[in-house]
């Protein structure tokens, strides 16, 4: 009776963990929300609607600690200065409980991106509500959002481009191709891609 | 007659450096693409593979390895197979062995050469995001389980015992 309870039991959590896979966050498409979150670089706060020029905005979660986050840190600054001329500007946001990896504290952060002058914000989602409503389960992951009026639009999500692990084999920059052809305006696709990341530190409930 | 002292020979043989760069209990990691990841735990028979997806540097599934470890030694009786895929970079290959050895991992362990992620990660189940720790099920040829994220011991167990049935 017990092991039966057992596996029911993991049973419910294995359905409430798929459906948290497939419904939670964005899909592209979708009226992504703003957030105001601290930007570690100078304590002021950020959000979407601070700029006003932007066509769009380039949203990667992404964090100090996790090695692809690391292997992308580089094409993640060319992205925003190669777009911020063009509309649309990168907001890196950490969504990492620091308790869980100390690097990834907003004092970490602080000290990486004005070490390395990161040319953009590098947000701390503390209270870890913009990457679940986003549904952003890894770092780096990106969304792409497309100003419409006063909304934010999902144009893409994903990865940045088909290798971490060696940028001059690249063959496919998906971000890139994506804002080129919203700029070009072409349809995106793929509009979604996967890589392999790592998962986004959760607190501990 | 002139006698080479062991030592003389370890200072002067060129061979030396070869001892200190090669480890001979270092297993070479093999690397496999993802046809033939599948052809190796997908197989038309009752045996339970259960194949997880790790990397040196990834916390959670250094963690969770324990717990692997442990199911393979419990069910050992049973036909339960345990496959750990690394996704770490093909020039970490040497960073692998390492790990193996120090680890004394006694399971298969095989590097992933499958190129394009956005590609593959959809053939191992449309439901993976991409973050690893990532534990999959095959029994008969069929997928029996997915799961992206990491386990606990009595979890992992009562997943086996389930799909042993």
């Amino acid at each position: 009776m017990k092991i039966k309870k057992t596996i029911n039991l993991i049973a419910a959590a294995a359905i409430i963990t798929l459906a948290s896979f497939t419904e939670g966050g964005y899909k592209v498409g979708d009226k992504a929300a703003d957030f105001k979150l601290k930007n570690t670089i100078d304590n002021k706060m950020v959000s979407m609607a601070d700029y006003k020029d932007a066509k769009g905005i380039i949203v990667v979660f992404t964090c100090n600690h996790c090695p692809f986050a690391v292997k992308y840190e580089s094409r993640i600054m060319n992205l925003d200065k190669k777009f911020k001329a063009k509309g649309f500007p990168v907001i890196a946001i950490s969504p990492n409980d620091p308790t869980i990896v100390s690097d990834d504290s907003p004092e970490n952060m602080a000290k990486l991106a004005k070490d390395k002058k990161y040319s953009f914000p590098y947000l701390f989602d503390e209270t870890q509500e913009t990457a679940k409503t986003y549904g952003a389960t890894k770092t780096p992951h990106v969304y792409i959002l497309l100003k419409e009026k006063s909304d934010y639009i999902v144009k893409y999500i994903g990865a940045i481009d088909d290798n971490a692990d060696d940028e001059k084999v690249v063959k496919e920059k998906y971000v890139e191709n994506a804002i080129e052809n919203i700029l070009a305006g072409k349809p995106v696709t793929p509009e979604t891609t996967k890589a392999i990341g790592c998962g986004i530190k959760w607190k501990k409930v | 007659m002139y006698i080479y002292s062991p030592m003389k020979v370890l200072k002067y043989s060129p061979f030396y450096l070869l001892l200190l760069s090669f480890n001979f209990t270092t297993k070479p990691v093999p690397k496999v693409n993802y046809e033939q990841l599948e052809s190796i735990c997908r197989k038309n028979n009752d045996t339970l593979y259960i194949v997880n997806y790790w990397a040196t540097w990834c916390k959670p599934c250094v963690g969770e390895m324990p717990c692997f470890f442990d199911a393979a030694k419990k069910f050992k009786a049973q036909k339960v197979k345990v496959v750990f895929v690394s996704l770490n970079a093909l020039k970490e290959s040497a960073l692998v062995e390492k790990f193996i050895t120090n680890k004394k991992i006694e399971q298969d362990v095989f590097l992933l050469n499958a190129g394009n992620p956005n590609v593959w990660i959809d053939k191992v189940d449309p439901v993976w995001g991409g973050s690893i720790p990532a534990t999959v099920m095959y029994k008969q040829k069929e997928k029996l389980f997915f799961k992206e994220g990491e386990f606990t011991q009595a979890e992992l167990d009562s997943i086996i015992n389930l799909k042993l049935k």
